[in-house]
C-alpha cells in the first residue's frame, strides 16, 4: 500500500540533539521494530513520522510524497499510544468513530468500519463502554481498532505492549503481528524489548542515543552484530565480552584472562597486538571438564528449568556467564573452550564489528 | 481497620450539625409564629404548623422595594449568569495558558493571578467608574459583568487542564480535531466533574453577593434578596418578623437545590472519569 522513507531526519530540543540524522526505507507492508533503551529517541522519532514534532532537519516522504510538513490528521497515519490515549468521557465505538466523524464520513460508512475493526478485535459486546469500564488488553485492542477504522497508509506503535502483563502481551504481540499481515499495512514499531522486537520485525532497527546502530533483518542482528552495543543488546541471556589483543599473525587472540585461542576463517583478523573485544553468547561456551583451556569461576546458578544459567568470573576477573542443559555441573570451579565458529569480534577503540575481508 | 463506629467522631460531627442547622431552625419556626411574639422575644423553637402558609404567603411580601419572588429571581439569574459566565471565560483563558505557546503567555497568567490579590473591595471605585462610563449602572450586565472576572477558576481550570495527559492531546490531533473541537469534545466533558464543582462554588458566590448590587442598583426592579432582607430589617416600621423569617428560609432554598442537583453529577462524573 505504500512506503515510507526517511532522509536524514534530526530532531533537537534545544541544545540536545535526540535524533542525529536516520536514514530508513520501509517496503509496502513491511513492519520495522525500533528497539533501543529508553530516552534513545524512540518516541521521538516516531512523533515525528506523525507530525506531532516538526523535524530540525531531513524529510520524511510517505509513498514517495513529502509529508515533512503535512498536518498530523492529513498525514494518513495512525497511532497507537503507549498508554492508550483513548477519551474517557466516550464509549468505545465513539473512540473509533470520532476520526472518521470529523473527516465528515457519512454515518452509515463509520458504522460499518467500527463494526468491521470491532469484529476482527473481537469488541463487538463492547461497544457501548466507557473506557474505564475496560480490562488493560480490551483498552489496548480498542488502540487498536481506532488505529484499523482510519484504513491508514502507514502504522505508528509506540510501545502498545509495556502497559499489558506478561502473559497478555505474548498473546496480543502475536495478534498485532497477524492483523498487520492481514491488512499489510506498512508499520513502524517501537520498543525497548528486545523479544517483542525480534518476533514482530520483518527488520529491525537497534538504536543508541539517536543513532540507528543496525537496521538489518532480527537473524541478522542476531547473527552479526554490527557492534558491541548491538551484541550486547539482542540475545538474552546477552552476550559475553572478554578483552584481547590479535596474536599469530592475526589468527589467533590471547585472551586478558590468559589463553590464546583460535579464530575463525583463513584470513588474518589484522596485525599483531591489535586491541580487539572478543565476543560470544552464553549458549555458545562449551564445557570441557578438566580439558577447557580457560577457566570459569561459579558465582551462582539460576536455574531456568530446562536450561540453567551460570554466573561467574574468568581468571581476570571479567564478568561472564554460561547456558547450559539443566541440571549444571555441581562446581565452583569449571573449564570451557569458547569454539572459534561461535566468536565475534570488535574493534576495542570503535566497537565496530571486525569482518574478515 | 476499624471494627466498631467511632462514637467521638460522631458525637463531635453531630454537635457541628446542631449548631449550624440551630440558626436555621430558629428562623424556620421563627416563620410560623406571630411577629408580635417573636418582638416580644417570646420565640418558641416549635414550629405552628398550621401557619407553614406563611411562606407563600412571604413571595409576594414586599416590605422592601420589589416582592419578594421578584427579588429571588433577580438573584438567581445572576447568581447563574456569573457562574455561567465565570466558567465560560476562566475555562478559555485557561485553555489558552495551558495548551498555547503565544507571547506574553506568563505574563498574561502572572496578571491573572495578581488579581487574587484585589478582594472585589479594594477595586469597587474604578470598577464603578467604568460601569458609569458605560451606563451599565442599573442594568443587568452592569449587575453581573464585573463579578464576572475569576481569577481563581482561572488558576483550577489551568490545573485541570494541565494535569490533561499529552497522549490525549496528540490522539486528538491526529484524529483531526483542531483546538477548538478538542476544547469542546475532549477537554471540556473530561472535566466536567470539576466544572459542576465550580458551578456549584461560584453560584453560591454571586447568590451572596452583597456590596456589589447595593451600589450598582438604585433601582428595586434589580434588587436582589440579599440586599431585600436587609432593608426589610432597617426600616423604622414594626418589622414583620415571621414574614422576614420566611423570605429567609426561602433565599437559602435555591442554593441548597443547586448544591443538591450538582452533587449528583459531580459525583457520578468523579466515579466515572479515569485519567
Ligand atoms: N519535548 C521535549 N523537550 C525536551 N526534551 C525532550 C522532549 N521530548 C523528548 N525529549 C528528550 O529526548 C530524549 C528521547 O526521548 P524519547 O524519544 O521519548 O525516548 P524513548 O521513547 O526512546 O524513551 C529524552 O532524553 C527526552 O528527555
Ligand atoms: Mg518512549
Amino acid at each position: 500500500m505504500a512506503t515510507l522513507e526517511l532522509q536524514g531526519l534530526a530532531k533537537s530540543f534545544g541544545n540536545t540533539k535526540v535524533l542525529h540524522g536516520l536514514d530508513v526505507k520501509l517496503d509496502d507492508g513491511e513492519m520495522l521494530v525500533i528497539v533501543g533503551g529508553s530516552g534513545c529517541g524512540k518516541s521521538t522519532l516516531l512523533r515525528l513520522v506523525a507530525g506531532l514534532e516538526s523535524p530540525t532537519a531531513g524529510r520524511i516522504l510517505l509513498d514517495g510524497k513529502d509529508i515533512t510538513h503535512v498536518d498530523p490528521s492529513k498525514r494518513d497515519v495512525a497511532m497507537v499510544f503507549q498508554n492508550y490515549a483513548l477519551y474517557p468521557h466516550m464509549s468505545v465505538f465513539e473512540n473509533m468513530a470520532y476520526g472518521l466523524k470529523l473527516k465528515g464520513m457519512p454515518k452509515a460508512e463509520i458504522a460499518k468500519r467500527v463494526e468491521e475493526a470491532a469484529d476482527t478485535l473481537s469488541l463487538s459486546a463492547l461497544l457501548g463502554r466507557k473506557p474505564g469500564q475496560l480490562s488493560g488488553g480490551q483498552r489496548q485492542r480498542v488502540a487498536m481498532g481506532r488505529a484499523i477504522v482510519r484504513e491508514p497508509k502507514l502504522f505508528l506503535f509506540d510501545e502498545p505492549l509495556s502497559n499489558l502483563d506478561a502473559k497478555l502481551r505474548v498473546q496480543v504481540r502475536a495478534d498485532i503481528r497477524k492483523l498487520q499481515k492481514r491488512l499489510n499495512v506498512t508499520s513502524l514499531y517501537v520498543t525497548h524489548d528486545q523479544v517483542e522486537a525480534m518476533t514482530l520485525a520483518d527488520r529491525l532497527a537497534v538504536m543508541e542515543q539517536g543513532v540507528a546502530a543496525q537496521i538489518a533483518t532480527p537473524l541478522e542482528v542476531f547473527a552479526r552484530p554490527a557492534d558491541q552495543f548491538v551484541a550486547g543488546f539482542i540475545g538474552d541471556p546477552s552476550m559475553n565480552f572478554c578483552k584481547a589483543v590479535l596474536c599469530a599473525g592475526g589468527h589467533g587472540a590471547k585472551l586478558a584472562a590468559g589463553p590464546e585461542v583460535a579464530l575463525p576463517g583463513e584470513a588474518s583478523w589484522g596485525p599483531e597486538g591489535m586491541a580487539v573485544m572478543l565476543g560470544i553468547r552464553p549458549q555458545h561456551v562449551v564445557i570441557e571438564p578438566g580439558t577447557g583451556p580457560l577457566g570459569f569461576a561459579v558465582a551462582l546458578e539460576e536455574p531456568l528449568g530446562s536450561e540453567a544459567l551460570l554466573h561467574g568470573t574468568l581468571p581476570d576477573g571479567e564478568a561472564f556467564r554460561i547456558r547450559v542443559p539443566y541440571p549444571a555441573p555441581q562446581a565452583t570451579a569449571l573449564t570451557i573452550s569458547l569454539p572459534a565458529a561461535h566468536l565475534h569480534l570488535f574493534d576495542a577503540q570503535t566497537g565496530k564489528r571486525l569482518e574478515i575481508a | 481497620m476499624k471494627k466498631r463506629p467511632d462514637f467521638l467522631a460522631h458525637a463531635v460531627l453531630l454537635l457541628g450539625v446542631l449548631l449550624f442547622m440551630f440558626p436555621i431552625w430558629v428562623a424556620f419556626a421563627g416563620a410560623t409564629q406571630s411577629a408580635a411574639a417573636i418582638n416580644r422575644g417570646a420565640i418558641s423553637l416549635v414550629p405552628e404548623f398550621r401557619k407553614l402558609g406563611v411562606f407563600v404567603q412571604a413571595l409576594s411580601f414586599s416590605n422592601a422595594n420589589a416582592p419578594v419572588w421578584h427579588m429571588l429571581l433577580v438573584s438567581f439569574f445572576m447568581a447563574l449568569a456569573i457562574a455561567i459566565g465565570k466558567i465560560v471565560i476562566s475555562a478559555l483563558s485557561a485553555f489558552a495558558i495551558a495548551f498555547f505557546r503565544f507571547p506574553l503567555r506568563m505574563v498574561a497568567f502572572w496578571l491573572i493571578f495578581i488579581t487574587l490579590m484585589l478582594p472585589i473591595v479594594v477595586r469597587i471605585v474604578p470598577t464603578y467608574a467604568v460601569m458609569s462610563d458605560l451606563h451599565l449602572i442599573d442594568t443587568f450586565p452592569g449587575l453581573t459583568l464585573p463579578l464576572i472576572a475569576s481569577a481563581t477558576a482561572t488558576l483550577l481550570f489551568r490545573q485541570i487542564f494541565i494535569a490533561v495527559p499529552d497522549e490525549l492531546v496528540e490522539a486528538a490531533k491526529l484524529d483531526g480535531a483542531g483546538p477548538m473541537r478538542f476544547f469542546w469534545d475532549v477537554l471540556l466533558p473530561v472535566s466536567r466533574a470539576n466544572i459542576a464543582a465550580l458551578f456549584v462554588i461560584e453560584f453560591v458566590y454571586g447568590w451572596n453577593q452583597y456590596l456589589w448590587p447595593l451600589l450598582v442598583t438604585t433601582k428595586g426592579g434589580l434588587n436582589t434578596i440579599v440586599i431585600g432582607i436587609v432593608q426589610m430589617i432597617t426600616g423604622d416600621q414594626l418589622i414583620p418578623w415571621n414574614l422576614v423569617m420566611a423570605t429567609t428560609i426561602l433565599a437559602l432554598l435555591p442554593p441548597i437545590l443547586v448544591v443538591l442537583a450538582m452533587q449528583r453529577w459531580f459525583v457520578a462524573g468523579l466515579t466515572e472519569a479515569d485519567k
